[in-house]
């Protein structure tokens, strides 16, 4: 695939676009259990801010960034994240994905927790897990699409 | 830890699978991979006696009560059906090591045992759900998987990736007529567990509510299902896909992945919509009989006529899939129980037959016809795994098969239909001829050049084909116990939600 690294404008400005696609992509994360957005859609523009990399520079340049071996293990570490929450949750004594027990309460505190201090750290985790796998998937797809391409 | 057993059943598996990704090359991702099915399937036993010993069990996710979070229910019918499908995975996964490494390229292993751990995962879930959503994300799991392993084939036929693709397109329609149906039920009960959906149902369909809806709702779940679970017309996609899959991979997906589906069906026909509903209101026992009637008799028409022994089995499957069909259409109770207990005793015959036929593969590299030519006495406790199966399928009494034809044949007659009779009659006979045109070829053939030197398959391979095929026996001669489990699986169902209240 013709890569468009001699196109000036675009590549100047795609330089400046990714760190705030980047920083989007990670608000929609992090702020996912308040407003909308969330895991899904962040991992989604952080993938977006990569393959935006890859089809200005070329897919060289993209693997050199993000070597595939690194994302294929992140998009499994990504679910492990996710499930390990929950089996976390499970192991201190609560219910798979029971948040509450991330921080072993105390003897006889209330469950939920009044100040929600357990379920934030649940609820970042999990969302964590998701964005991170969504965005190695898709990086992965579109490696796997351009390599299709030249074949 | 006990308590957290439902919960462990998929979570395990889905856990599992991903770090096999990471588990290296060898004989390390099978190892990994054999650990844990064996794990899974103790749980399942330990979950079945408690559930057949203290009723259903529920287990609510992130301790949300039910109504709004994810439960996991499991009661006599779920309890015995993840038994199932823990038991074949266990077994094929031991199987596989030999047959995989043959027929995978090898620097795929740890994605191939993944994949496999992911699609056990997802089978395990469809079974073990209360919720209704749940259902379609795992069986999005477990379908987009065996997609990927069934095309995994090609290295030894590249048929494997058409009819890889023509599951994907018809697996797809098949998941997104589910997903419309529980949507249409979900707009109009508000709520995606199993047991409220059921429960608010019974009382719109008193009322004569959403009539229209519920029956649009029905229609497209019975079309999916139908699809998920190949009821003929509706087979086109299994025959090729478990044709040209890996040998251990159609040992396990001939055995579980249309069983499941059959249980999905007995889910939301009698637990969801409820029997009143589904063989009351809706006629659904006409549409379902015909078309699992002429299924038996013209699937087993193709079984004869194929040439590959694999096709054989997989046309065969479709027949019986049809007599399982049948057994819980006819709405009664010998007719369930005899659709669940085969849903057992044809797992295990088919896949041990699958299994012999993995070991054919691994030493002669084909199971044509002319491949199995005078095996019987290169090959003898394979092949005489593959004869006691065959006469399992027939339904020749003592073997396993026997039994669950048997209670649909009571089910039939306590519905006084005599036309289903004669099929179930029609279709052993077709059984008999497909089954003893291999039978014969095996034991009377003449060897072909290529297969002269072929020898018993290596211990391991030929064992587990045992377990699986020994187990169908003894299941045929000690019926009592899967015939119990299985009834009262089937009274659960017939009452409605298990009693899950």
């Amino acid at each position: 695939m013709k890569n468009m690294e001699d196109q000036v404008v675009l590549r100047v400005f795609s330089k400046i676009m990714i760190p705030f696609i980047i920083i989007f992509g990670f608000y929609v994360i992090t702020h996912g259990e308040l407003g909308p957005g969330g895991g899904f859609q962040g991992g989604v523009i952080l993938a977006s801010a990569f393959i935006l990399y890859g089809l200005v520079f070329g897919k060289d340049q993209l693997a050199e960034a993000a070597p595939p071996r690194v994302v294929e293990g992140l998009a499994a570490f990504g679910v492990l994240l996710y499930s390990g929450v929950g089996a976390w949750c499970l192991l201190a004594g609560g219910n798979f994905l029971d948040y509450s027990y991330i921080i072993p309460p105390a003897e006889g505190a209330v469950i939920p927790h009044l100040d929600g201090g357990a379920e934030i750290w649940g609820m970042i985790l999990v969302e964590y897990g998701v964005g991170i796998t969504v965005c190695t998937v898709m990086i992965t797809v579109y490696n796997m699409i351009t390599e299709e391409a030249e074949a | 830890m006990i308590d957290s057993i439902p919960a462990l059943m998929v979570v395990l598996p889905l856990m599992a699978g991903v770090i096999t990704v990471f588990t290296g090359k060898g004989d390390k991702p099978w190892a990994w991979a054999t650990a844990i099915t064996g794990i899974v399937f103790a749980m399942s036993i330990a979950l079945l006696a408690e559930v057949t010993a203290h009723g259903p069990v529920t287990y609510n996710f992130g301790n949300w009560p039910s109504q709004y979070g994810i439960a996991y229910t499991i009661d006599a019918m779920n309890g015995f059906v993840l038994f199932v499908v823990s038991l074949i995975a266990a077994v094929t996964t031991y199987y596989s090591r030999l047959s995989v490494k043959d027929e995978i390229p090898n620097d795929r292993l740890h994605i191939f045992y993944a994949l496999w751990l992911l699609t056990i995962c997802g089978l395990l879930g469809i079974t073990i759900t209360g919720d209704t959503f749940n259902v379609y994300v795992l069986l999005e799991i477990s379908s987009l998987t065996l997609y990927a392993l069934i095309a995994m084939g090609y290295r030894r036929d590249r048929r494997a990736l058409t009819a890889s693709l023509r599951y994907v397109i018809l697996g797809s329609v098949g998941a997104s007529f589910l997903l419309l149906g529980i949507g249409y039920l979900m707009m109009i009960t508000g709520t995606l567990n199993m047991v409220d959906m059921h429960d608010r149902l019974q009382v719109l369909i008193h009322n004569d509510e959403y009539s229209r809806t519920i029956m649009v709702a029905y229609a497209f779940l019975l079309v999916g299902l139908s699809l998920k679970l190949a009821l003929f017309p509706l087979h086109m996609w299994l025959p090729n896909a478990y044709t040209y899959a890996p040998s251990a991979v159609t040992g396990l997906v001939a055995a579980t992945a249309t069983k499941v589906a059959v249980y999905m069906t007995i889910r939301f026909l009698f637990g969801i919509f409820g029997r009143d509903f589904s063989f009351g209101a809706v006629e659904s026992s006409d549409v379902l009989l015909t078309c699992a009637g002429l299924g038996v008799l013209y699937t087993g028409i193709q079984a004869a006529r194929q040439n590959n022994v694999k096709s054989v089995l997989a046309w065969s499957s479709l027949g019986q899939i049809g007599y399982i069909v049948i057994g819980f259409s006819l709405n009664n109770e010998n007719g369930l129980t005899g659709s669940v207990v085969h849903i057992l005793n044809h797992a295990l015959i088919k896949g041990g037959m699958f299994l012999a036929l993995g070991c054919v593969a691994y030493r002669l590299g084909g199971t044509r016809l002319t491949h199995l030519k005078g095996l019987g006495r290169k090959m003898p406790w394979t092949m005489a795994a593959f004869t006691a199966g065959g006469l399992g399928l027939i339904g020749f009494p003592l073997t396993g098969g026997f039994i669950g034809k048997w209670y649909i044949g009571l089910g039939a007659l306590d519905a006084g239909n005599w036309l289903i009779l004669v099929v179930i009659m029609l279709g052993s006979l077709l059984a008999v001829i497909y089954v003893f045109r291999v039978v014969y070829a095996i034991y009377f053939g003449e060897a072909e050049p290529d297969s002269v030197h072929a020898t018993e398959a290596p211990a391991s391979m030929v064992v587990c084909t045992w377990i699986l095929i020994g187990m169908s026996l003894v299941c045929g001669l000690w019926s009592e116990w899967s015939v119990d489990l299985a009834a009262n699986a089937a009274k659960a169902m017939l009452a409605g939600f298990g009693g899950a209240h």
